[in-house]
């Protein structure tokens, strides 16, 4: 599903020029549910920024779904941002004067969807993520884990290939981190890919693969053996 | 381009901050209220003037003698010379555009020595000869009876047309006018006709106390021969008068005598030129209202366009978030131009009404109260509205462009790092 070779990427820092990523190699396949571990500074999200189409890596390849992803312009880059991958946020990143379905339905805006059929994928989505109820609420009235699920509906309504995740749990306390990644879990269950940039060790257990960053370079990539988060809700 | 879902998005963000967008929105609203309004009283000033200016044909010139002012052929300068009636024939014929022309004549008058007795009344009045095309050249209201006519002039007719402040002077209370007789200097005419000046320039109590006699009798009756104090030349409408004058003066100089390079020896108003210059003025004018209003929406523009810099800079995250779902910069520019198109097209468009609002008032005011010197029915015509649309779109555009552009000129990954 994601293929990553070489990938180098810099920043310049007035004279100076700051090596985030030292040639990364990596690939993920179909249906995974990978964490991306480091601590700060070690270019996790940076890498997970490249994989978004948000950022653009200096050097190397980067394949996504058999399509190779270089010289996007913006446009094509939020083509392939919208057809291709879901993200969620450590602060939630809802827009706030929009309602909860209002939210989930506004990739399928940019789709181009009509109305009538954004209002079903969404109201399913929320339900998915057991918000129905709370489909007319503003942002500002759901708790954080609610936004949080609200932002999982959103970053799924556009039935993306790969979920980017960048410490999803970051700003929840651990019973709502757990929820949420019972959440991711039950989608990756489903057959969904999912990457999830985190330094908690716990949430990372909760996946099905670690990788380890430092100072630029995958120090260690291997497969856990999967905590469910279950147990814990 | 404005489908339901645009309009809603639109609609929330603007509605996101009810009192910020209010007071934006209040730039140009008052812009175009100003626009408007100064418009609609430069027309209000320019039909008032119109008003004043019915009193008198357009295209019309009066023309007297005054005295010479080069010697000429043996003839000394400073000398005194008179229209005669042959003048008149000869202008006619010479000059087939002319419409009508109308020798006149004037006695005496208003507040100086008494002239006129009607019994044991007596009183002193402007005495004027004028032929009936007179009428059609400086309008004048008949109150009761006539005008005079050709069979006045034909026959000298010793009959006279007064005005109303005469009859006032004059006459007692309900006292039959037509058919009386008055004397005027030791010559009695038959009143046939009352009249009044729906107009006039300052003049109107010396034309109320004038009295108005057959050129002919009037002629025969003071002695006067075929002298003619002035004359009123009217075009007809296909020509300027104004063209007109210079070779109309090239005869009379000829038949006078006089230098062709004379000028000063006629003196003449034309009404056309100087209904020219007001025309010319209330251009001017209405160039300014533009310009002044213009000047003025501008600062509500630039208000308008500020605020969406604010905007897209509060939104920076927002609009970070819409495009990691999908969104195309060109998405996000044109939502933030709709935004400030809408924006300024509303606010543009309650200026109007407001402005309209006002105007309906004064002309409200103005009717009730009855009319006030040079200024009447203060309008804008359609054009006005459809211009100050137009304005407030290419404004709103304008305003737009450069919030929209800082919209998308960061990364996205930048935009959604922002706090």
């Amino acid at each position: 599903m994601i293929e990553i070779k070489d990938l180098h990427k810099s920043y310049r820092m007035g004279s100076n020029s700051l090596h985030v990523l030292k040639g990364i190699n990596f690939s993920v396949k179909e249906g995974e549910l990978v964490s991306i571990m480091g601590s700060s500074g070690s270019g996790k999200s940076t890498l997970l920024n490249i994989l978004g189409m948000l950022d653009e890596a200096d050097e190397g390849s980067y394949v996504l779904d058999g399509v190779p992803i270089k010289n996007l312009n913006e446009k094509i880059a939020a083509r392939y941002r919208n057809k291709f991958l879901g993200f969620i946020f450590q602060s939630f990143n809802l827009i706030n004067y929009k309602t909860a379905l209002d939210n989930v339905a506004m990739p399928l805006y940019y789709q181009g969807l009509k109305r009538k059929e954004r209002v079903e994928k969404a109201e399913y989505y929320l339900e998915k993520v057991g918000l129905a109820p709370w489909s007319h609420h503003l942002p500002n009235e759901l708790s954080g884990g609610q936004k949080q699920r609200v932002a999982v509906a959103r970053a799924l309504a556009s039935d993306p290939k790969v979920l980017l995740a960048d410490e999803p749990t970051g700003a929840l306390d651990s019973v709502t981190s757990h929820e949420v990644m019972d959440l991711i879990q039950g989608i990756n269950d489903e057959g969904k890919t999912i990457l999830i940039v985190t330094h908690e060790q716990d949430i990372a257990q909760m996946t099905k693969r670690i990788v380890n960053l430092k100072d630029g370079v995958i120090i260690d990539d291997s497969p856990v053996e999967q905590v469910r988060a279950k147990q814990y809700v | 381009m404005f489908n339901k879902d645009r309009w809603e998005e639109i609609l929330e963000a603007l509605t996101a901050n009810k009192f910020r967008t209010l007071l934006t929105a209040f730039g140009v609203f008052w812009g175009v209220t100003i626009l408007v309004l100064l418009l609609a009283l430069t027309n209000g000033l320019k039909n008032g003037t119109k008003v004043s200016f019915r009193g008198y044909a357009a295209n019309t010139l009066f023309t007297w003698t005054q005295r010479s002012s080069i010697p000429y052929k043996g003839m000394p300068k400073g000398r005194r010379f008179e229209y005669q009636l042959d003048d008149i024939e000869a202008i006619k014929s010479e000059f087939p555009q002319v419409k009508y022309i109308s020798p006149s004549n004037r006695l005496g008058g208003y507040r100086g020595a008494n002239n006129v007795i009607r019994g044991t009344k007596i009183g002193a009045f402007q005495i004027e000869a004028h032929y009936p095309d007179y009428i059609y050249q400086k309008p004048t209201d008949i109150v009761q009876g006539r005008f005079i006519n050709y069979s006045d002039i034909n026959d000298s007719r010793k009959v006279c047309v007064i005005g109303i402040d005469v009859v006032k002077s004059l006459y007692d209370k309900n006292e039959e006018v037509l058919g009386s007789y008055i004397e005027i200097n030791g010559v009695n005419f038959m009143v046939t006709g009352v009249f009044k000046n729906p107009n006039s320039q300052g003049d109107e109590e010396e034309e109320a106390n004038t009295i108005m006699i057959p050129f002919t009798a009037f002629n025969k009756s003071f002695n006067f021969g075929n002298q003619v104090d002035w004359m009123v030349i009217t075009a007809h409408d296909e020509y300027r008068i104004t063209d007109l004058k210079e070779a109309i003066f090239s005869t009379l100089k000829a038949r006078h005598t006089i230098h062709p390079n004379d000028d000063r020896a006629f003196g003449d108003r034309d009404t056309s030129e100087s209904y020219e210059r007001i025309e010319g003025l209330f251009n001017i004018l209405t160039l300014v209202g533009y310009f002044v209003g213009a000047l003025i929406l501008l600062s509500g523009v630039i208000g308008i366009s500020n605020i969406m810099l604010i905007v897209v800079k509060e939104r920076t995250q927002e609009i970070g978030v819409r495009r990691a779902l999908g969104a195309t910069p060109w998405n996000i520019k044109l939502q933030i131009l709709q935004e400030s198109l809408i924006l300024t097209i509303i606010s543009g468009m309650t200026g109007v009404a407001f402005a309209g609002g006002i105007i309906w008032i004064m002309n409200y005011t103005l009717d009730k109260n009855g009319p006030v010197d040079n200024f009447a029915n203060p309008s804008v015509g359609m054009q006005v509205i459809v211009i100050a649309l137009t304005i407030l779109v290419v404004s709103g555009l304008l305003a737009g462009l450069i919030p929209a552009n800082n919209a998308t000129k960061m990364k996205p990954v930048d935009a959604l790092r922002t706090e």
